[in-house]
């Protein structure tokens, strides 16, 4: 892990997002909502190098919701990239999913978790599987590199499969935490 | 002509039906509320998606849509209320701009469903403008019933990403309700768009 970098990023030789691209390949995904976060910045820079993948930046995170709700009305399938504290901006918007049984997958960074440094992302953090949950997600973790892949490929069957919100947290165990150089 | 309200400001109904009579293939997603009894007043159907939530979120579901479905002119339909929850979605829209999706906001400058508390419209914020600064270059601001055909044939005319706010009367009507179960107003435009093959999606 690179400590000088400013957010937690994975390392190069992790291949982690590069298997992460290839599902979303492999699953027919079109649309790619985001709001950036130094965990998904190589799953990013795959996307947006794929002129079959559109990319949609977000301005918060419940865009990218009702995004997906739109995308699945005219049958395309997307994905919502976000840091775990995007997922309080999504809480309300989420009921969509469950008025018209839309499939939502997620693929969350977590902040917050792990040997978090900054006290500020602890409240949201430790509040995001419940907060998903409480809204009818079916959440499963990646804390370890080898678990990423199989995790994300049941995140969007069954996201597709049951129609649903769906959401893999990718742990900062797996991830590394932000020290601002104090580790 | 579309009708005028008691204000002398057009009819939210009028107005509607005037956008959406001869609308060929165009798809529309209402924001909650009155939008949505408004298009439900025009005619259910297939090509109707009326919110029955999500509010601060119809001009996405409309962007989704849109870049789905790049052949359809897609309208977004919706309040000031609803738009103003909403707003950094123009942002975003500019950004992807595509030029079949217009939006188009009936702005009474109240919450009509939940007692006619005002809204900031009332007090001079210019959607309008923010959408001009979000980087929304076609625009329209409306409050003339003479202005209502540009209005139409500005939504159909695939030149996109459009907005406009037309100010309207702030009446209320009589309820219209579209189908309350979402699971069906979500697959009836499904298949509309996708045949049979889009339940086996």
């Amino acid at each position: 892990m690179d400590r000088t970098a400013l957010e937690a990023a994975p390392d190069a030789a992790e291949d982690w997002p590069d298997q992460i691209y290839d599902l979303l390949k492999a699953y027919n995904i079109r649309q790619v909502a985001l709001v950036p976060d130094a965990g998904h910045s190589r799953l990013i820079k795959r996307c947006l190098a794929d002129n079959t993948l559109r990319v949609i930046t977000l301005t918060t995170e419940e865009e990218g919701v009702a995004l997906m709700q739109g995308a699945w009305l005219g049958g395309d399938r997307s994905v919502l990239l976000m840091q775990s504290s995007g997922v309080g901006n999504c809480i309300n918007m989420l009921s969509l999913s469950s008025i018209h049984r839309c499939p939502m997958p997620m693929i969350i960074t977590m902040r917050g978790d792990y040997g978090e440094f900054n006290p500020a992302q602890i409240a949201m953090g430790q509040a995001t599987q419940a907060v998903l949950e409480a809204m009818g997600t079916i959440v499963h973790r990646a804390d370890a590199a080898a678990d990423v892949a199989p995790t994300v490929e049941a995140t969007l069957k069954l996201a597709f499969n049951t129609f649903r919100p769906t959401a893999t947290l990718l742990g900062q165990r797996l991830l590394g935490a932000k020290t601002f150089g104090k580790d | 002509m579309v009708a005028l309200g008691p204000s002398g400001r057009l009819d939210r109904r009028g107005l509607t039906q005037a956008l959406l009579e001869d609308r060929g293939g165009m798809l529309v997603v209402a924001g909650l509320g009155a939008p949505a009894w408004d298009i439900t007043a025009a005619g259910d159907g297939p090509q109707n998606l009326p919110l029955w939530g999500g509010m601060g979120g119809a001009a996405m579901i409309g962007l989704g849509l849109a870049l789905a479905q790049p052949d359809r002119t897609v309208l977004v339909l919706t309040g000031d209320g609803e738009m103003l929850m909403g707003v950094g979605s123009l942002a975003t829209i500019a950004h992807q701009a595509p030029r079949n999706l217009a939006i188009v906001v009936q702005d009474n400058e109240h919450y009509g469903e939940t007692g006619m508390q005002e809204t900031a419209t009332r007090h001079g914020t210019d959607l309008v403008k923010m959408a001009e600064g979000a980087g929304i270059q076609r625009r329209m601001f409306v409050t003339q019933a003479a202005d209502v055909p540009a209005l139409r044939a500005a939504i159909h005319a695939q030149e996109g990403p459009f907005f406009a706010v037309v100010k309207i009367d702030a009446d209320s009507k009589p309820l219209v309700l579209p189908p309350r179960e979402g699971a069906i107003l979500q697959a009836r435009m499904r298949e509309h768009l996708l045949g049979p093959a889009a339940h086996l999606a």
